[in-house]
Protein backbone atom coordinates (compact mmCIF):
# COMPACT_ATOMS: atom_id res chain seq x y z
CA UNK A 1 0.00 0.00 0.00
CA UNK A 2 1.57 3.27 -1.08
CA UNK A 3 1.70 6.42 1.04
CA UNK A 4 -0.93 7.97 -1.25
CA UNK A 5 -3.37 5.17 -0.53
CA UNK A 6 -2.69 5.41 3.20
CA UNK A 7 -3.53 9.12 3.14
CA UNK A 8 -6.75 8.32 1.27
CA UNK A 9 -7.62 5.62 3.83
CA UNK A 10 -6.86 8.00 6.69
CA UNK A 11 -9.11 10.64 5.10
CA UNK A 12 -12.05 8.25 4.80
CA UNK A 13 -11.54 7.10 8.40
CA UNK A 14 -11.38 10.68 9.70
CA UNK A 15 -14.52 11.53 7.73
CA UNK A 16 -16.36 8.50 9.07
CA UNK A 17 -15.31 8.91 12.69
CA UNK A 18 -16.06 12.63 12.59
CA UNK A 19 -19.52 11.79 11.26
CA UNK A 20 -20.60 9.50 14.09
CA UNK A 21 -18.94 11.69 16.73
CA UNK A 22 -20.78 14.74 15.35
CA UNK A 23 -24.13 13.00 15.77
CA UNK A 24 -23.21 11.34 19.08
CA UNK A 25 -26.70 11.84 20.43
CA UNK A 26 -27.98 9.52 17.71
CA UNK A 27 -25.02 7.13 17.61
CA UNK A 28 -23.48 6.79 21.06
CA UNK A 29 -26.20 7.69 23.55
CA UNK A 30 -29.02 5.31 22.46
CA UNK A 31 -27.01 2.08 22.87
CA UNK A 32 -25.80 3.32 26.26
CA UNK A 33 -29.40 3.89 27.40
CA UNK A 34 -30.71 0.62 25.91
CA UNK A 35 -27.94 -1.46 27.42
CA UNK A 36 -28.30 0.23 30.82
CA UNK A 37 -31.97 -0.80 30.74
CA UNK A 38 -30.97 -4.36 29.90
CA UNK A 39 -28.53 -4.35 32.80
CA UNK A 40 -31.17 -3.05 35.20
CA UNK A 41 -34.06 -5.25 34.05
CA UNK A 42 -32.45 -8.49 32.96
CA UNK A 43 -29.36 -8.29 35.13
CA UNK A 44 -30.48 -6.81 38.43
CA UNK A 45 -34.26 -7.27 38.60
CA UNK A 46 -34.98 -10.51 36.73
CA UNK A 47 -31.44 -11.89 36.83
CA UNK A 48 -31.40 -12.17 40.61
CA UNK A 49 -34.37 -14.54 40.35
CA UNK A 50 -32.86 -16.60 37.54
CA UNK A 51 -29.87 -17.60 39.60
CA UNK A 52 -26.71 -19.02 38.06
CA UNK A 53 -26.00 -19.81 34.42
CA UNK A 54 -23.28 -22.44 34.02
CA UNK A 55 -21.69 -21.45 37.30
CA UNK A 56 -21.80 -17.68 36.75
CA UNK A 57 -24.28 -15.12 38.00
CA UNK A 58 -26.83 -14.22 35.30
CA UNK A 59 -25.44 -10.70 35.15
CA UNK A 60 -21.89 -11.97 34.61
CA UNK A 61 -23.19 -14.28 31.91
CA UNK A 62 -25.15 -11.74 29.86
CA UNK A 63 -22.74 -8.79 30.08
CA UNK A 64 -20.34 -10.09 27.35
CA UNK A 65 -23.33 -10.94 25.14
CA UNK A 66 -24.86 -7.50 25.58
CA UNK A 67 -21.55 -5.80 24.82
CA UNK A 68 -21.24 -7.92 21.68
CA UNK A 69 -24.84 -7.14 20.73
CA UNK A 70 -24.14 -3.42 20.80
CA UNK A 71 -20.91 -3.90 18.82
CA UNK A 72 -22.78 -5.87 16.13
CA UNK A 73 -25.69 -3.41 15.85
CA UNK A 74 -23.54 -0.29 15.77
CA UNK A 75 -20.87 -1.55 13.36
CA UNK A 76 -23.62 -2.53 10.96
CA UNK A 77 -25.74 0.59 11.37
CA UNK A 78 -22.81 2.95 10.97
CA UNK A 79 -21.74 1.75 7.55
CA UNK A 80 -25.26 1.07 6.32
CA UNK A 81 -26.44 4.60 7.05
CA UNK A 82 -23.21 6.42 6.22
CA UNK A 83 -22.63 4.73 2.87
CA UNK A 84 -26.28 4.99 1.91
CA UNK A 85 -26.29 8.70 2.85
CA UNK A 86 -23.17 9.17 0.72
CA UNK A 87 -25.04 7.58 -2.18
CA UNK A 88 -28.20 9.56 -1.46
CA UNK A 89 -26.43 12.92 -1.19
CA UNK A 90 -24.15 11.83 -4.03
CA UNK A 91 -21.03 12.71 -2.05
CA UNK A 92 -19.81 9.17 -2.71
CA UNK A 93 -18.84 10.73 -6.06
CA UNK A 94 -16.05 12.55 -4.21
CA UNK A 95 -14.44 9.14 -3.80
CA UNK A 96 -15.43 7.72 -7.16
CA UNK A 97 -13.75 10.51 -9.14
CA UNK A 98 -10.57 10.29 -7.06
CA UNK A 99 -7.75 7.82 -7.73
CA UNK A 100 -8.74 5.70 -4.73
CA UNK A 101 -8.69 1.92 -5.25
CA UNK A 102 -11.95 0.24 -4.38
CA UNK A 103 -10.43 -1.81 -1.59
CA UNK A 104 -9.42 1.42 0.15
CA UNK A 105 -13.02 2.63 -0.07
CA UNK A 106 -14.22 -0.65 1.45
CA UNK A 107 -11.55 -0.61 4.18
CA UNK A 108 -12.26 3.05 4.97
CA UNK A 109 -15.99 2.60 5.47
CA UNK A 110 -15.54 -0.72 7.29
CA UNK A 111 -12.90 0.90 9.51
CA UNK A 112 -15.38 3.66 10.37
CA UNK A 113 -18.02 1.09 11.30
CA UNK A 114 -15.52 -0.84 13.41
CA UNK A 115 -14.52 2.35 15.21
CA UNK A 116 -18.13 3.06 16.20
CA UNK A 117 -18.84 -0.56 17.12
CA UNK A 118 -15.77 -0.78 19.33
CA UNK A 119 -16.35 2.63 20.92
CA UNK A 120 -19.94 1.72 21.77
CA UNK A 121 -18.66 -1.62 23.10
CA UNK A 122 -16.30 0.26 25.39
CA UNK A 123 -19.06 2.58 26.60
CA UNK A 124 -21.33 -0.38 27.35
CA UNK A 125 -18.45 -2.16 29.14
CA UNK A 126 -17.86 0.87 31.34
CA UNK A 127 -21.60 1.10 32.10
CA UNK A 128 -21.71 -2.59 33.00
CA UNK A 129 -19.13 -1.91 35.73
CA UNK A 130 -21.88 -0.14 37.68
CA UNK A 131 -23.77 -3.43 37.86
CA UNK A 132 -21.17 -6.19 37.98
CA UNK A 133 -17.48 -6.77 38.56
CA UNK A 134 -15.97 -7.86 35.28
CA UNK A 135 -13.22 -10.44 35.30
CA UNK A 136 -10.97 -10.89 32.30
CA UNK A 137 -9.90 -14.41 31.44
CA UNK A 138 -8.08 -13.73 28.16
CA UNK A 139 -7.72 -10.15 26.92
CA UNK A 140 -6.27 -11.17 23.55
CA UNK A 141 -9.38 -13.23 22.74
CA UNK A 142 -11.63 -10.33 23.79
CA UNK A 143 -9.80 -7.91 21.51
CA UNK A 144 -9.54 -10.36 18.61
CA UNK A 145 -13.23 -11.29 18.78
CA UNK A 146 -14.51 -7.73 19.02
CA UNK A 147 -12.28 -6.57 16.15
CA UNK A 148 -13.31 -9.44 13.87
CA UNK A 149 -16.99 -9.21 14.75
CA UNK A 150 -17.15 -5.46 14.19
CA UNK A 151 -15.36 -5.95 10.87
CA UNK A 152 -17.80 -8.64 9.78
CA UNK A 153 -20.91 -6.61 10.54
CA UNK A 154 -19.46 -3.42 9.11
CA UNK A 155 -19.00 -5.35 5.86
CA UNK A 156 -22.60 -6.52 6.13
CA UNK A 157 -23.74 -2.91 6.57
CA UNK A 158 -21.79 -1.85 3.51
CA UNK A 159 -23.37 -4.53 1.33
CA UNK A 160 -26.80 -3.55 2.63
CA UNK A 161 -26.11 0.10 1.75
CA UNK A 162 -24.93 -0.78 -1.76
CA UNK A 163 -28.27 -2.44 -2.49
CA UNK A 164 -30.42 0.06 -0.60
CA UNK A 165 -32.52 2.40 -2.69
CA UNK A 166 -34.40 4.10 0.14
CA UNK A 167 -33.70 4.80 3.81
CA UNK A 168 -36.22 2.06 4.68
CA UNK A 169 -34.01 -0.49 2.91
CA UNK A 170 -31.24 -0.05 5.45
CA UNK A 171 -33.46 -1.09 8.34
CA UNK A 172 -34.89 -4.28 6.78
CA UNK A 173 -31.87 -6.53 7.42
CA UNK A 174 -31.31 -5.27 11.01
CA UNK A 175 -35.00 -5.77 11.82
CA UNK A 176 -35.67 -9.10 10.15
CA UNK A 177 -32.27 -10.79 10.24
CA UNK A 178 -29.83 -9.25 12.70
CA UNK A 179 -32.13 -8.75 15.67
CA UNK A 180 -33.60 -12.29 15.64
CA UNK A 181 -30.16 -13.86 15.10
CA UNK A 182 -28.69 -11.81 17.94
CA UNK A 183 -31.50 -12.58 20.40
CA UNK A 184 -31.24 -16.26 19.45
CA UNK A 185 -27.44 -16.09 19.46
CA UNK A 186 -26.85 -17.05 23.05
CA UNK A 187 -26.74 -13.53 24.47
CA UNK A 188 -29.31 -14.25 27.17
CA UNK A 189 -28.94 -17.98 27.68
CA UNK A 190 -26.52 -20.86 27.39
CA UNK A 191 -27.08 -23.16 24.42
CA UNK A 192 -27.01 -26.06 26.90
CA UNK A 193 -30.49 -24.96 28.01
CA UNK A 194 -31.91 -25.72 24.57
CA UNK A 195 -33.36 -29.12 23.62
CA UNK A 196 -31.14 -31.24 21.32
CA UNK A 197 -32.59 -30.21 17.93
CA UNK A 198 -32.65 -26.50 18.77
CA UNK A 199 -29.10 -26.75 20.10
CA UNK A 200 -27.98 -28.16 16.71
CA UNK A 201 -29.94 -25.50 14.85
CA UNK A 202 -28.45 -22.73 16.96
CA UNK A 203 -25.01 -23.82 15.82
CA UNK A 204 -25.92 -22.57 12.32
CA UNK A 205 -26.26 -19.07 13.71
CA UNK A 206 -22.90 -17.29 13.20
CA UNK A 207 -23.64 -14.86 16.05
CA UNK A 208 -23.54 -17.79 18.50
CA UNK A 209 -19.84 -18.20 17.72
CA UNK A 210 -19.01 -14.54 18.18
CA UNK A 211 -20.91 -14.18 21.43
CA UNK A 212 -19.36 -17.35 22.83
CA UNK A 213 -15.82 -16.49 21.78
CA UNK A 214 -16.22 -13.06 23.36
CA UNK A 215 -17.70 -14.54 26.53
CA UNK A 216 -14.79 -16.95 26.70
CA UNK A 217 -12.43 -13.95 26.85
CA UNK A 218 -14.22 -12.75 30.01
CA UNK A 219 -15.35 -15.93 31.74
CA UNK A 220 -13.20 -18.69 30.24
CA UNK A 221 -16.47 -20.44 29.35
CA UNK A 222 -17.92 -21.14 25.92
CA UNK A 223 -20.75 -23.28 24.51
CA UNK A 224 -18.85 -23.80 21.23
CA UNK A 225 -15.31 -24.65 20.23
CA UNK A 226 -13.24 -21.44 20.36
CA UNK A 227 -11.14 -22.21 17.29
CA UNK A 228 -14.21 -23.16 15.31
CA UNK A 229 -15.70 -19.82 16.33
CA UNK A 230 -12.68 -17.93 14.99
CA UNK A 231 -12.69 -19.94 11.76
CA UNK A 232 -16.41 -19.22 11.27
CA UNK A 233 -15.94 -15.47 11.81
CA UNK A 234 -12.87 -15.31 9.55
CA UNK A 235 -14.66 -17.27 6.82
CA UNK A 236 -17.64 -14.92 6.92
CA UNK A 237 -15.30 -11.93 6.75
CA UNK A 238 -13.57 -13.37 3.71
CA UNK A 239 -16.84 -14.08 1.92
CA UNK A 240 -18.42 -10.70 2.71
CA UNK A 241 -15.24 -8.76 1.87
CA UNK A 242 -15.00 -10.52 -1.51
CA UNK A 243 -18.66 -9.84 -2.18
CA UNK A 244 -18.38 -6.18 -1.16
CA UNK A 245 -15.39 -5.80 -3.48
CA UNK A 246 -17.32 -7.43 -6.31
CA UNK A 247 -20.23 -5.01 -5.82
CA UNK A 248 -18.04 -1.91 -5.67
CA UNK A 249 -15.92 -3.05 -8.63
CA UNK A 250 -19.06 -3.59 -10.67
CA UNK A 251 -20.31 -0.21 -9.54
CA UNK A 252 -23.66 -1.67 -8.43
CA UNK A 253 -25.83 1.23 -7.28
CA UNK A 254 -22.92 3.61 -7.88
CA UNK A 255 -22.19 3.90 -11.59
CA UNK A 256 -24.70 3.98 -14.43
CA UNK B 1 2.15 18.03 -27.33
CA UNK B 2 -0.11 15.57 -25.50
CA UNK B 3 -3.77 16.47 -25.68
CA UNK B 4 -5.48 17.41 -22.43
CA UNK B 5 -8.45 15.35 -23.52
CA UNK B 6 -8.70 12.93 -26.40
CA UNK B 7 -12.01 11.17 -26.99
CA UNK B 8 -12.45 8.71 -29.83
CA UNK B 9 -15.66 7.08 -31.01
CA UNK B 10 -17.35 7.31 -27.62
CA UNK B 11 -20.66 5.52 -27.31
CA UNK B 12 -23.04 5.22 -24.40
CA UNK B 13 -26.23 3.23 -24.28
CA UNK B 14 -27.90 3.13 -20.86
CA UNK B 15 -29.45 -0.07 -19.52
CA UNK B 16 -32.86 1.40 -20.28
CA UNK B 17 -31.87 1.38 -23.94
CA UNK B 18 -31.48 5.16 -24.16
CA UNK B 19 -28.71 6.06 -26.57
CA UNK B 20 -26.89 8.98 -24.95
CA UNK B 21 -23.77 9.13 -27.12
CA UNK B 22 -23.40 7.87 -30.67
CA UNK B 23 -19.73 8.06 -31.52
CA UNK B 24 -18.20 11.24 -30.15
CA UNK B 25 -14.74 12.41 -31.19
CA UNK B 26 -13.36 15.34 -29.26
CA UNK B 27 -9.88 16.74 -28.75
CA UNK B 28 -8.97 19.49 -26.30
CA UNK B 29 -5.51 21.04 -26.38
CA UNK B 30 -3.48 21.70 -23.24
CA UNK B 31 -4.11 25.17 -21.84
CA UNK B 32 -7.37 25.58 -23.75
CA UNK B 33 -10.54 27.14 -22.39
CA UNK B 34 -13.10 24.95 -24.11
CA UNK B 35 -16.88 25.18 -24.24
CA UNK B 36 -19.04 22.09 -24.57
CA UNK B 37 -22.53 23.25 -25.41
CA UNK B 38 -25.75 21.53 -26.22
CA UNK B 39 -29.45 21.51 -25.39
CA UNK B 40 -30.75 19.63 -22.35
CA UNK B 41 -30.35 15.88 -22.79
CA UNK B 42 -27.83 16.28 -25.61
CA UNK B 43 -25.18 14.12 -23.93
CA UNK B 44 -22.96 16.73 -22.23
CA UNK B 45 -23.32 15.37 -18.71
CA UNK B 46 -22.94 11.76 -19.93
CA UNK B 47 -19.70 12.73 -21.67
CA UNK B 48 -18.44 14.42 -18.51
CA UNK B 49 -19.60 11.46 -16.43
CA UNK B 50 -17.57 9.07 -18.56
CA UNK B 51 -14.45 11.27 -18.48
CA UNK B 52 -14.65 11.45 -14.69
CA UNK B 53 -15.36 7.71 -14.29
CA UNK B 54 -18.85 8.18 -12.86
CA UNK B 55 -20.52 6.62 -15.88
CA UNK B 56 -19.36 3.45 -17.63
CA UNK B 57 -18.89 3.88 -21.36
CA UNK B 58 -20.31 1.37 -23.81
CA UNK B 59 -17.52 1.73 -26.38
CA UNK B 60 -14.71 4.06 -27.40
CA UNK B 61 -11.54 5.49 -25.92
CA UNK B 62 -10.93 8.37 -23.52
CA UNK B 63 -7.47 9.70 -22.68
CA UNK B 64 -6.75 12.44 -20.16
CA UNK B 65 -3.30 13.92 -20.68
CA UNK B 66 -2.37 10.72 -22.51
CA UNK B 67 -3.59 8.40 -19.74
CA UNK B 68 -6.15 5.91 -21.01
CA UNK B 69 -9.20 5.50 -18.78
CA UNK B 70 -9.21 1.76 -19.48
CA UNK B 71 -5.59 1.01 -18.63
CA UNK B 72 -4.33 3.93 -16.49
CA UNK B 73 -7.47 4.98 -14.64
CA UNK B 74 -5.82 6.29 -11.47
CA UNK B 75 -3.27 8.37 -13.40
CA UNK B 76 -6.08 9.76 -15.57
CA UNK B 77 -8.19 10.60 -12.52
CA UNK B 78 -5.27 12.41 -10.87
CA UNK B 79 -5.13 14.87 -13.80
CA UNK B 80 -8.79 15.75 -13.53
CA UNK B 81 -10.83 18.05 -11.31
CA UNK B 82 -14.62 17.92 -11.60
CA UNK B 83 -17.20 20.53 -10.69
CA UNK B 84 -20.49 18.72 -11.22
CA UNK B 85 -23.82 20.28 -12.03
CA UNK B 86 -25.58 19.11 -8.86
CA UNK B 87 -24.34 19.78 -5.35
CA UNK B 88 -22.69 16.54 -4.31
CA UNK B 89 -21.00 17.24 -1.01
CA UNK B 90 -22.12 16.18 2.44
CA UNK B 91 -24.38 19.01 3.54
CA UNK B 92 -23.55 18.40 7.21
CA UNK B 93 -19.78 18.68 6.91
CA UNK B 94 -17.88 21.93 7.27
CA UNK B 95 -16.21 23.49 4.25
CA UNK B 96 -12.79 22.73 5.65
CA UNK B 97 -13.65 19.06 6.20
CA UNK B 98 -15.00 18.76 2.67
CA UNK B 99 -11.99 20.20 0.89
CA UNK B 100 -9.30 18.67 3.14
CA UNK B 101 -10.82 15.19 2.90
CA UNK B 102 -11.13 15.54 -0.86
CA UNK B 103 -7.43 16.38 -1.10
CA UNK B 104 -6.74 13.33 1.05
CA UNK B 105 -8.49 11.05 -1.44
CA UNK B 106 -5.90 12.21 -3.98
CA UNK B 107 -3.06 11.44 -1.57
CA UNK B 108 -2.36 15.05 -0.56
CA UNK B 109 -0.95 15.03 3.01
CA UNK B 110 -3.14 16.78 5.57
CA UNK B 111 -0.67 19.59 6.32
CA UNK B 112 -0.42 20.46 2.61
CA UNK B 113 -4.17 20.13 2.22
CA UNK B 114 -4.75 22.67 4.99
CA UNK B 115 -2.46 25.18 3.22
CA UNK B 116 -4.28 24.62 -0.06
CA UNK B 117 -7.64 24.93 1.67
CA UNK B 118 -6.64 28.40 2.86
CA UNK B 119 -5.45 29.28 -0.64
CA UNK B 120 -8.47 28.11 -2.63
CA UNK B 121 -11.22 28.84 -0.11
CA UNK B 122 -9.56 32.25 0.30
CA UNK B 123 -9.42 32.94 -3.43
CA UNK B 124 -13.08 32.01 -3.76
CA UNK B 125 -14.11 34.16 -0.81
CA UNK B 126 -15.04 31.26 1.48
CA UNK B 127 -12.20 31.14 4.02
CA UNK B 128 -14.22 33.04 6.62
CA UNK B 129 -16.90 30.37 6.30
CA UNK B 130 -14.52 27.42 6.63
CA UNK B 131 -16.08 26.19 9.87
CA UNK B 132 -19.66 26.60 8.63
CA UNK B 133 -21.67 23.56 7.58
CA UNK B 134 -22.10 23.31 3.81
CA UNK B 135 -25.90 23.41 4.08
CA UNK B 136 -25.69 26.87 5.64
CA UNK B 137 -24.18 28.34 2.47
CA UNK B 138 -26.03 30.26 -0.24
CA UNK B 139 -26.35 28.69 -3.70
CA UNK B 140 -23.50 30.77 -5.08
CA UNK B 141 -21.24 29.85 -2.19
CA UNK B 142 -22.01 26.15 -2.71
CA UNK B 143 -20.96 26.46 -6.36
CA UNK B 144 -17.71 28.13 -5.31
CA UNK B 145 -17.13 25.45 -2.71
CA UNK B 146 -17.32 22.80 -5.44
CA UNK B 147 -14.74 24.74 -7.48
CA UNK B 148 -12.40 24.96 -4.46
CA UNK B 149 -12.87 21.25 -3.79
CA UNK B 150 -12.04 20.36 -7.41
CA UNK B 151 -8.81 22.35 -7.23
CA UNK B 152 -7.47 20.84 -3.99
CA UNK B 153 -5.32 18.27 -5.78
CA UNK B 154 -4.23 20.90 -8.34
CA UNK B 155 -5.53 19.14 -11.46
CA UNK B 156 -4.27 19.93 -14.95
CA UNK B 157 -7.75 19.62 -16.43
CA UNK B 158 -10.76 21.21 -14.77
CA UNK B 159 -14.23 20.29 -16.00
CA UNK B 160 -17.09 22.53 -14.93
CA UNK B 161 -20.63 21.37 -15.62
CA UNK B 162 -22.76 24.53 -15.55
CA UNK B 163 -20.80 26.16 -12.74
CA UNK B 164 -22.73 29.42 -12.77
CA UNK B 165 -26.27 28.01 -12.88
CA UNK B 166 -28.41 30.00 -10.48
CA UNK B 167 -25.59 32.40 -9.61
CA UNK B 168 -26.26 36.14 -9.69
CA UNK B 169 -24.48 38.20 -12.32
CA UNK B 170 -22.03 39.90 -9.96
CA UNK B 171 -20.88 36.60 -8.56
CA UNK B 172 -20.83 35.06 -12.01
CA UNK B 173 -18.44 37.72 -13.19
CA UNK B 174 -16.10 37.15 -10.24
CA UNK B 175 -16.18 33.41 -11.00
CA UNK B 176 -15.30 34.14 -14.64
CA UNK B 177 -12.37 36.21 -13.46
CA UNK B 178 -11.20 33.41 -11.22
CA UNK B 179 -11.50 30.82 -14.00
CA UNK B 180 -9.61 33.07 -16.42
CA UNK B 181 -6.81 33.41 -13.87
CA UNK B 182 -6.38 29.69 -13.29
CA UNK B 183 -6.55 29.09 -17.04
CA UNK B 184 -3.74 31.62 -17.49
CA UNK B 185 -1.80 29.70 -14.87
CA UNK B 186 -1.92 26.67 -17.15
CA UNK B 187 -5.04 24.74 -16.12
CA UNK B 188 -7.01 23.46 -19.11
CA UNK B 189 -10.70 24.18 -18.64
CA UNK B 190 -13.74 22.55 -20.17
CA UNK B 191 -16.99 24.33 -19.47
CA UNK B 192 -20.61 23.46 -20.13
CA UNK B 193 -23.08 26.24 -19.67
CA UNK B 194 -26.51 27.44 -20.63
CA UNK B 195 -25.33 31.04 -20.55
CA UNK B 196 -23.96 31.31 -24.07
CA UNK B 197 -22.62 34.76 -23.29
CA UNK B 198 -20.42 33.01 -20.74
CA UNK B 199 -19.00 30.62 -23.34
CA UNK B 200 -18.45 33.47 -25.79
CA UNK B 201 -16.61 35.57 -23.24
CA UNK B 202 -14.43 32.85 -21.76
CA UNK B 203 -13.78 30.11 -24.27
CA UNK B 204 -11.39 29.92 -27.19
CA UNK B 205 -12.72 26.71 -28.69
CA UNK B 206 -16.15 25.18 -28.75
CA UNK B 207 -17.98 21.96 -29.50
CA UNK B 208 -21.73 21.73 -29.84
CA UNK B 209 -23.30 18.41 -29.03
CA UNK B 210 -26.84 17.37 -29.84
CA UNK B 211 -28.54 13.99 -29.62
CA UNK B 212 -25.28 12.29 -28.74
CA UNK B 213 -23.31 13.66 -31.69
CA UNK B 214 -20.87 16.53 -32.12
CA UNK B 215 -22.47 18.84 -34.64
CA UNK B 216 -19.82 21.57 -34.52
CA UNK B 217 -16.24 21.64 -33.25
CA UNK B 218 -14.21 24.71 -34.02
CA UNK B 219 -12.73 27.89 -32.59
CA UNK B 220 -15.08 30.45 -31.12
CA UNK B 221 -13.77 33.00 -33.62
CA UNK B 222 -14.45 30.75 -36.61
CA UNK B 223 -17.89 29.92 -35.30
CA UNK B 224 -18.90 33.51 -34.75
CA UNK B 225 -17.63 34.48 -38.18
CA UNK B 226 -20.33 32.19 -39.59
CA UNK B 227 -22.87 34.65 -38.37
CA UNK B 228 -23.92 36.55 -41.51
CA UNK B 229 -26.38 38.99 -39.97
CA UNK B 230 -26.71 40.73 -36.62
CA UNK B 231 -29.51 42.76 -35.16
CA UNK B 232 -28.70 45.94 -33.23
CA UNK B 233 -30.88 48.09 -31.02
CA UNK B 234 -30.15 51.80 -31.15
CA UNK B 235 -31.32 54.11 -28.37
CA UNK B 236 -32.01 57.56 -29.79
CA UNK B 237 -32.83 60.94 -28.22
CA UNK B 238 -35.89 61.19 -30.45
CA UNK B 239 -37.12 59.03 -33.32
CA UNK B 240 -38.73 61.19 -36.07
CA UNK B 241 -41.72 59.69 -37.88
CA UNK B 242 -40.10 60.63 -41.18
CA UNK B 243 -36.96 58.55 -40.53
CA UNK B 244 -35.44 56.91 -43.60
CA UNK B 245 -32.71 54.24 -43.54
CA UNK B 246 -31.88 53.21 -47.08
CA UNK B 247 -30.46 49.68 -47.70
CA UNK B 248 -31.33 48.45 -44.20
CA UNK B 249 -34.22 46.47 -42.80
CA UNK B 250 -35.30 48.27 -39.65
CA UNK B 251 -38.18 48.43 -37.20
CA UNK B 252 -39.34 51.14 -34.86
CA UNK B 253 -39.60 49.85 -31.31
CA UNK B 254 -40.84 53.04 -29.59
CA UNK B 255 -40.27 56.80 -29.78
CA UNK B 256 -36.67 56.40 -28.63
CA UNK B 257 -35.39 53.16 -30.08
CA UNK B 258 -35.15 51.24 -33.28
CA UNK B 259 -33.97 47.82 -34.35
CA UNK B 260 -31.76 47.39 -37.41
CA UNK B 261 -30.67 44.21 -39.20
CA UNK B 262 -27.09 44.58 -40.41
CA UNK B 263 -25.45 42.30 -42.97
CA UNK B 264 -21.86 41.65 -41.96
CA UNK B 265 -20.57 43.02 -45.28
CA UNK B 266 -22.54 46.28 -44.94
CA UNK B 267 -20.92 47.60 -41.74
CA UNK B 268 -22.41 50.10 -39.33
CA UNK B 269 -21.09 53.37 -40.79
CA UNK B 270 -23.95 53.95 -43.27
CA UNK B 271 -26.48 53.79 -40.44
CA UNK B 272 -24.71 56.49 -38.46
CA UNK B 273 -24.18 58.61 -41.56
CA UNK B 274 -27.88 58.49 -42.43
CA UNK B 275 -28.99 59.20 -38.85
CA UNK B 276 -26.59 62.12 -38.56
CA UNK B 277 -27.88 63.55 -41.83
CA UNK B 278 -31.40 63.50 -40.36
CA UNK B 279 -30.22 65.18 -37.12
CA UNK B 280 -30.88 62.06 -35.02
CA UNK B 281 -28.59 61.57 -32.06
CA UNK B 282 -27.61 57.98 -31.12
CA UNK B 283 -27.31 57.64 -27.35
CA UNK B 284 -26.27 54.00 -27.23
CA UNK B 285 -26.28 50.77 -29.18
CA UNK B 286 -26.39 47.07 -28.28
CA UNK B 287 -26.80 43.63 -29.82
CA UNK B 288 -30.39 42.48 -29.78
CA UNK B 289 -29.47 38.94 -28.81
CA UNK B 290 -26.38 37.09 -27.89
CA UNK B 291 -24.61 36.28 -31.13
CA UNK B 292 -23.64 32.80 -30.04
CA UNK B 293 -27.20 32.12 -29.00
CA UNK B 294 -28.43 32.80 -32.52
CA UNK B 295 -25.79 30.54 -33.99
CA UNK B 296 -26.46 27.84 -31.44
CA UNK B 297 -30.15 27.73 -32.26
CA UNK B 298 -29.40 27.77 -35.99
CA UNK B 299 -26.86 24.95 -35.73
CA UNK B 300 -29.01 22.73 -33.55
CA UNK B 301 -32.05 23.24 -35.76
CA UNK B 302 -29.96 22.66 -38.88
CA UNK B 303 -28.45 19.49 -37.37
CA UNK B 304 -31.89 18.16 -36.47
CA UNK B 305 -33.16 19.00 -39.95
CA UNK B 306 -30.37 16.91 -41.46
CA UNK B 307 -30.98 14.06 -39.05
CA UNK B 308 -34.59 13.82 -40.23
Amino acid sequence: MTARYLIALQSILIKEITRFMRIWVQTLVPPAITMSLYFVIFGSLIGSRIGEMNGFSYMEFIVPGLIMMSVITNSYANVASSFFSAKFQRNVEELLVAPVPNYIIVLGYVGGGMARGILVGLIVTVLSLFFVTISIYNLAIIILTVVLTSMLFALGGLINAVYAKTFDDISIIPTFVLTPLTYLGGVFYSLTLLPGFWQQLAQLNPIVYMVNAFRFGFLGYTDVNLWLALVVVLSFILVLFSYAMYLINKGIGLRS
Amino acid sequence: MTLALDIKDLHKIYRSGTVALSGIDLQVQQGDFFALLGPNGAGKSTTIGIISALVNKSRGQVKVFGFDLDTELEAAKSQLGLVPQEFNFNQFETLLQIVVNQAGYYGVPRAVALQRAEKYLGQLGLWEKRHARARELSGGMKRRLMIARALMHEPRLLILDEPTAGVDIELRRSMWEFLRTINQQGVTIILTTHYLEEAEMLCRNIAIIDKGRIIENTSMKALLSKLGKETFILDLDQLPDSLQLADFVWRKLDQHSLEVDVEKSAGLNPIFEQLSAQQVKVLSMRNKANRLEELFVTLVEHGRGQAK
